[in-house]
């Protein structure tokens, strides 16, 4: 457990709940991230705007946690590019079928005691710690 | 215009968090969910924090009953458990197993991250563009009794 970074990974947490708690309260919607994408997809006139600029949010992030002196943690990726066609074909087509993902889902629905969250929640962690087992320890990927 | 401003702001402090927490780090992820490895347990602390101030602020909606911006709060109603809500849910999981990759994570981290990236992203949304083709109705549960049809 050398990795463990409790201090940063509380705080982070604080602050993505503090978004979504902020958008619940401001705008009267889940944060959920795969919607806001995937809602795009079939865009209404009155939902675009909103849908772009959380994204633009998520997008400028970056620039404006290093314009604040931020130093950024790598992105490390060390998966194959057709691993990572696959994964990212089955988060995107897994996540709209299951309505959520880590936000909509994690974040937002265990918050207001959904019991749909609560359990999508638990099935995609077992899948993806079954998957990592396999992946790791079996296959030795 | 108050309404894309706010959904600027959430996104903005969404991704900042995902940032400080260092969940934008792929590696990072797989750490936690290699429970068999050298488990990093950081990402339940994320979820943890994030979900107590989520619920805090779903009480303060609850209690106002109408958003400060919009007309009306957008809350998913159902309680029922289905095949696609457990089907999805398994193959996301399978999805960010594999990289360690989930949708904000991967938006974020198009715009500083390497260009590996931007392929997870844009299969991503082909994937999402793909469900688009599904049916509303599969998967079908065979033991569903017929509803009766009521015209007019």
């Amino acid at each position: 457990m050398d990795n463990f970074t409790p201090v940063s990974a509380l705080l982070g947490g604080l602050m993505i709940g503090a978004s979504a708690a902020l958008f619940l309260v401001l705008n009267g919607r889940i944060a959920g991230i795969s919607g806001i994408l995937g809602g795009l997809l079939h865009p209404t006139r009155s939902e675009v705007g909103w849908r772009l600029a959380f994204l633009a949010g998520l997008f400028v992030a970056p620039l404006v946690y290093v314009a604040f002196g931020g130093v950024l943690p790598p992105v490390e990726l060390d998966a194959s590019l057709p691993l990572l066609i696959m994964a990212g074909l089955i988060v995107g087509f897994g996540t709209r079928l299951g309505a959520g993902c880590t936000s909509g889902h994690g974040v937002c629905g265990i918050g207001r005691g959904s019991p749909r969250s609560l359990v999508a929640t638990g099935v995609f962690m077992a899948t993806a710690v079954a998957t990592v087992f396999v992946t790791r320890h079996l296959l030795g990927m | 215009m108050p309404l894309i401003l706010s959904a600027f702001a959430s996104g903005l402090l969404f991704g900042l968090g995902l940032i400080v927490s260092q969940m934008v780090n792929p590696a990072k992820v797989l750490g936690f969910l290699d429970i068999f490895g050298n488990w990093d347990p950081s990402l339940a602390l994320v979820m943890g924090g994030a979900v107590v101030v989520s619920a805090l602020g779903y009480w303060v909606a609850k209690r106002r009953g109408v958003p400060v911006l919009a007309p009306r709060l957008e809350i998913p109603t159902r309680r029922d458990l289905d095949p696609r809500l457990i089907g999805g849910a398994a193959l996301f999981g399978i999805g960010w197993g594999l990289v360690g990759l989930c949708p904000g994570p991967a938006l974020v981290g198009l715009t500083f991250g390497p260009s590996q990236v931007f392929a997870f992203v844009a299969a991503m949304i082909v994937g999402m563009a793909v469900f688009r083709l599904v049916p509303a109705d599969w998967p079908q549960v065979t033991f569903r009794r017929e509803a009766t049809r009521v015209d007019g």
